[in-house]
């Protein structure tokens, strides 16, 4: 008979081991899963994990694609894993992703076609502002009334999905487009264009605020009161209110700071690689940053190597897509499956596993 | 074990002359063995008939098992009605429901686990003598407790168990209270030294408390008012479940009032959170270690930072100072004798009386003008307790204002200088503690828990069998 | 803009199909947490179901046998859920979450070849002079067999949970899990059992919206259909007649919108479609906003996870 029991302290080695382990597993349960889908399972994770970086065919492409995607993921991911460590659960990125698009670039087509170095700022603080009062909704609804932000932040991506449509199609629909559905393309003007800032590396604004986040979000936690107050609150809430802790107050830090990275992220997409407000705008970042947070154990530096990991899996699976005709939505499988095993692989971190011997009798 | 709980790794039980091994406690129920747990193991938002029930192996159905619970709880003294809900029961009823629960299955042996530690005086008046009659009846009753009075007046014959052994087995009659003490701690005890003092200037003052519970099944305050010099040590008694966890959220600050319910050196500070209280000299030890007190899985040093930050300047402008976190928590470690390799060590691997010297120390070391502290010595072992009990001594000699919260009155009766009783959100009026008999205290923390006077049921002198 | 197009019983008849789905996967929700889980996976087992029940039903030819397809496969996807929580101790929300992104690709993956497919149509039951009868007739008696099946389970849950011994020790362990095992029950097979009967419920009601409701295989059909199924949980104050009550309101609304949108109001369709998430939400915050948080029935032990140490 298999027995757990609880270690004093979580094991740190199992803590670091586990991602590890758990994007082995599915490499292989992928593979099974491509097998049973009548490919090679060896040629699909190759063409995922391998190729986009070292094949000298794709990776002049893939490469620099690697950022831009990671970028996103990240930026959003560090937002979550703050309100994740505090027990808040932001699943609504992907609505605050598109209402920061959608804010920044109204503040974008108010200003077509000026020219000045000011807009981009504004759009940025727009969509900052935009993301996190989506955010905040489901953070205040909570405060006020307690109504369990799960929900409310998931069924307003369904709202958020329906006003981007809507703007595509109307209020924000290119004049000058030959009626197909789409905004102005903001990477095209020149005050609102976030383009590549090193050419080649798929760097820009956002991968750097990116990279400004995790520094952020590793000093506060490691080093800042709110960071401990927001550790505290996630695991003892009582004790956490004992400290002095305002509960209603760390929620809507946590909704409203989470908001306004996702929020920025959907600025930064919009005015560079994705271009323009279109109906397929919005490409489940704010889902796949969720995977993100956890894998990098809501570590800073655990989701920057996770979101570099993720963008890889996007970047292989559009190759996979176009190479091997696997289908798109294997990816999201792929990723489905990544988080199973992370998630069953974290009982080793928590519990000792001990075979056999029974219990002394108390 | 004996309930088929846990199984045995070696050795075998005897019952009723046939080997027994039960291997989950619904064989052992079969076999006419009942338990009455120590941590209640009730439904708070079920009924009385549906706990009831689900205590039983072939239970009748609702409307018959409620007409049964009515009977048996009449026969026995134990007034209950099937269809409340049982969230909504006094702590003493709540046990009345486990009993009964046991009582309708007709055991032959009754289990019963430190079943008095949450009643009054005089509601353990009535269940003694329902386990007397229950005994005249023929059931045995195996009664575990650390009380000892209680044991030498009910039990036939005593087994004292130490870390799992056996050390004696005695009649518990032949023995005084304090041979059986020798024999549960292994050492001798000496009692904490108690200093003289005069009192000093107003400190603590509550007047017209009342609050709404947190909790959905917890009690109200209801109108709580009483003044705390320095110095001095109010004793608050009361039954679990009376509001004692109100009352420490109350007055820590993680409940907020209007600003002139709670005065802290005569600043009004009922509207302040716990970090602004602190600073005007105020702190405090929730009963609940683990997950109130303490954060379970954060290091020592951690902890210390949890209500040490703002009286011990642990960081500035938001940020951590965390050499001097580290200080402040081994300084913990040393003044109050916590064993643990180091300050990296979650609290959670702590034993109780471990974290709490480490929790109590860590308050204490603050200097604070008012301590308030809920079941300080709630299960620690007896040195730990004394320990305790003798730094919150010394911290009143030193001017501050003490406020303990406990259910055991010798405890109280050992620090207090004035003493007071919880009764359903009510506070008594202050007594001074030097001159109360355990009686008075009783009448004090019992009076309106709605228990009837119980027709006499002419205990008689055979007793408990084990 | 023509209002008068939209009949009162039509829109009532619709309005019932239109529920069927959520109140199916509600029904297996309000179980799993009356047990003390918190399955956030509806949504991936409704999709996941919605394709296998497709699947099965074309390839079978039988729309009956298509449910039972859609029923084992979402068991199945719960099982994943109850190994993962109940075994492994693993976190339920992140878990519940992993679970629908794991079905939302899964279900593509596997639709793939039905797109554009036409599944086996289930014939309506006669109810001979019932169906007849004018108005309330066209409403209420004449249905699929699978909407008939989704009220008789809204009576068999309620009588399950509020009637039946096996119903009250699921009650328990969902109150106080701890409790529970010290009285000898064994928490964690109930909950799994539970847990694959929410599994089975929400495979019937995916597979309903893609055999009957719409009836055709979309990727990410549900769209938000589960988390709605959530939602009516917390909305029916985890009592089974309520659930009827808010999948019948929730119904009534996308099938209105659905109308107007038809009718040609002056709103754009895509204002319309938020409406029936909207009114979630406000109906969540009216809930959550009235009386007592705790006090209004959710089970003591929702979303904890349970590990004996004896």
């Amino acid at each position: 008979m298999i027995r757990l029991e609880k270690r004093p302290t979580p094991s740190r080695t199992w803590v670091a081991v586990t991602p590890v382990l758990a994007v082995l597993l599915t490499m292989i349960a992928g593979g099974l899963m491509f097998w049973a889908l009548g490919k090679n399972p060896f040629e699909a994770i190759r063409t995922i994990f391998w190729d986009p970086l070292f094949n000298e065919q794709f990776a002049a492409y893939s490469r620099p694609q690697l950022l831009v995607k990671a970028g996103p993921l990240i930026l959003i991911a560090i937002g979550l894993s703050l309100g994740f460590r505090a027990g808040i659960w932001n699943i609504g990125a992907e609505g605050q992703y598109i209402m920061g698009a959608i804010a920044g670039a109204a503040v974008g087509l108010y200003f077509y076609p000026e020219p000045g170095w000011h807009i981009f700022p504004l759009m940025v603080a727009a969509g900052l502002v935009g993301g996190m009062l989506w955010g905040l909704i489901p953070g205040l609804l909570k405060v006020w009334f307690g109504t369990n932000e799960i929900l409310v932040s998931l069924l307003l991506v369904y709202v958020a999905e329906s006003l981007l449509a809507a703007m595509a199609i109307g209020k924000m629909k290119n004049p000058d487009g030959g009626g197909f559905p789409g905004s102005r393309n903001f990477a095209k003007y020149e005050a609102s264009a976030n383009p590549e800032l090193i050419a080649g590396t798929g760097m820009h604004l956002g991968v750097v605020t990116a990279f400004i986040a995790v520094i952020a979000a590793y000093v506060l936690l490691q080093r800042h009161m709110l960071g401990y107050n927001i550790r505290l609150t996630g695991q003892a809430p009582r004790a956490a209110r004992f400290s002095g802790v305002s509960p209603a107050a760390l929620v809507l830090i946590c909704m409203g700071a989470s908001g306004a990275l996702a929020g920025m992220a959907g600025l930064f997409e919009v005015t560079g690689p994705g271009g323009q407000i279109s109906i397929d705008f919005a490409s489940g970042y704010g889902f796949t940053a969720v995977i993100v947070a956890l894998l990098g154990r809501l570590n800073p530096i655990g989701i920057l190597l996770a979101g570099l990991l993720l963008a890889l899996t996007y970047i292989g699976g559009e190759l996979a897509q176009f190479m091997l005709s696997l289908p798109k939505a294997s990816i999201q499988a792929f990723q489905g499956m990544l988080l199973f095993f992370l998630l069953a692989l974290d009982l080793l971190s928590n519990y000792r596993i001990r075979l056999a011997r029974r219990e002394v009798a108390r | 074990m004996i309930y088929g709980l846990v199984q045995p790794d070696a050795g075998q039980m005897v019952l009723r002359g046939a080997p027994y091994h039960p291997h989950r406690p619904s064989e052992a129920r079969q076999k006419g063995v009942a338990m009455v747990f120590q941590h209640f193991s009730l439904f708070d938002a079920l009924n009385v008939a549906e706990n009831v029930a689900l205590g039983m192996e072939n239970p009748p159905p609702m409307g018959e098992l409620a007409g049964q619970i009515r009977k048996v709880s009449s026969t026995y003294g134990l007034p209950l009605d099937p269809a409340r809900l049982v969230g909504d029961l006094s702590a003493g009823e709540r046990q009345r429901v486990e009993i009964v629960r046991c009582l309708l299955q007709d055991p032959k042996l009754l289990i019963m686990d430190e079943p008095t530690s949450v009643l009054t005086p005089q509601e353990v008046e009535i269940l003694f003598r329902t386990l007397r009659q229950l005994s005249a009846e023929g059931t045995a009753i195996l009664y575990i407790s650390h009380k000892l009075e209680e044991i030498r007046s009910l039990c036939d014959t005593a087994t004292i168990l130490r870390r799992g052994k056996v050390v004696a087995s005695c009649n518990p009659r032949e023995k005084s209270a304090r041979e059986l003490a020798e024999l549960m701690v292994g050492q001798i005890l000496t009692p904490p030294a108690r200093a003289e003092h005069t009192p000093g200037e107003l400190r603590l003052e509550v007047s017209g408390l009342s609050v709404a519970s947190p909790n959905p099944f917890g009690t109200s305050l209801k109108n709580i008012s009483f003044q705390l010099r320095g110095g001095e040590v109010l004793g608050i008694a009361g039954v679990a479940g009376n509001g004692q966890d109100e009352l420490l959220l109350a007055l820590s600050g993680e409940i907020t009032t209007q600003a002139g319910r709670v005065k802290i050196k005569g600043q009004p500070a009922g509207n302040l959170g716990p970090n602004e209280r602190r600073a005007l000299g105020l702190v405090s030890a929730p009963e609940e270690r683990l997950g109130h007190a303490a954060a379970p899985d954060m290091s020592l040093s951690e902890n210390a930072l949890l209500s040490g930050n703002l009286r011990q300047g642990l960081s500035s402008g938001g940020f951590i100072n965390w050499a001097k976190v580290e200080t402040f928590a081994a300084e913990i470690i040393k003044a109050f004798d916590v064993r643990t390799p180091g300050t990296h060590v979650a609290a959670r691997a702590l034993s109780g009386g471990n974290l709490q010297k480490f929790v109590l120390g860590r308050e204490i070391l603050q200097n604070p003008d008012i301590i308030v502290v809920n079941q300080p010595t709630w299960g620690v072992d007896a040195a730990a307790a004394a320990t305790i009990r003798q730094a919150l001594l010394d911290l009143s000699a030193k001017g501050a204002a003490v406020v303990v919260i406990s259910q055991d009155l010798d405890e109280l009766l050992e620090v207090a200088d004035s003493f007071a009783a919880l009764n359903e959100g009510s506070l008594s009026a202050l007594r001074p503690a030097r001159g109360l008999s355990v009686d008075q205290i009783g009448l004090m923390m019992g009076g309106a828990h709605g228990l009837p006077e119980t027709p006499a049921l002419a205990p008689k002198p055979e007793e408990a069998r084990l | 803009m023509n209002l008068s197009a939209i009949d009162f019983w039509i829109l009532t008849a619709s309005l019932i199909v239109a529920s069927t789905p959520i109140l199916l996967a509600g029904l297996g929700e309000l179980v799993v947490e009356r047990a003390g889980v918190l399955n956030l996976g509806v949504e991936g087992m409704m999709i996941t179901g919605a394709i296998a029940g497709f699947a099965t039903a074309v390839h079978s030819g039988s729309p009956l046998i298509g449910f039972a397809g859609g029923a084992a496969a979402g068991a199945a996807m719960s099982l994943i859920f109850a190994v993962l929580t109940q075994y492994l101790l693993a976190n339920q929300m992140a878990t519940g979450l992993a679970l629908t992104l794991f079905g939302l690709g899964f279900s593509a993956l596997v639709g793939q070849g039905y797109v554009g497919a036409k599944p086996p149509m289930m014939g309506k039951l006669d109810l001979g002079p019932l169906s007849d009868i004018p108005g309330f007739g066209v409403a209420f008696f004449r249905h699929d067999l699978m909407v008939y099946l989704s009220f008789a389970a809204v009576v068999a849950i309620w009588y399950f949970l509020s009637r039946t011994r096996a119903g009250l020790v699921l009650r328990a362990v969902g109150e106080n899990h701890d409790a529970a095992h010290a009285l000898g029950y064994k928490v964690v097979r109930i909950r799994i059992l539970a847990i694959m009967f929410g599994g089975a419920m929400a495979g019937l009601g995916g597979a309903y919206l893609s055999l009957i409701r719409v009836p055709l295989w979309t990727e990410g059909m549900t769209s938000g259909a589960g988390w709605i199924a959530v939602a009516l949980v917390v909305f029916a104050s985890w009592k089974p007649g309520r659930l009827l009550l808010g999948a019948w309101i929730f119904g009534g609304i996308t099938v209105l919108q659905l109308n107007l949108q038809v009718a040609g109001v002056q709103i754009p369709t895509e204002y319309l479609s938020m409406s029936p998430y909207l009114i979630t939400i406000l109906v969540l915050v009216v809930m959550s906003a009235m009386g007592g948080r705790k006090a209004k029935g959710a089970p003591g032990a929702l979303g904890r996870s349970f590990h004996a140490t004896h």
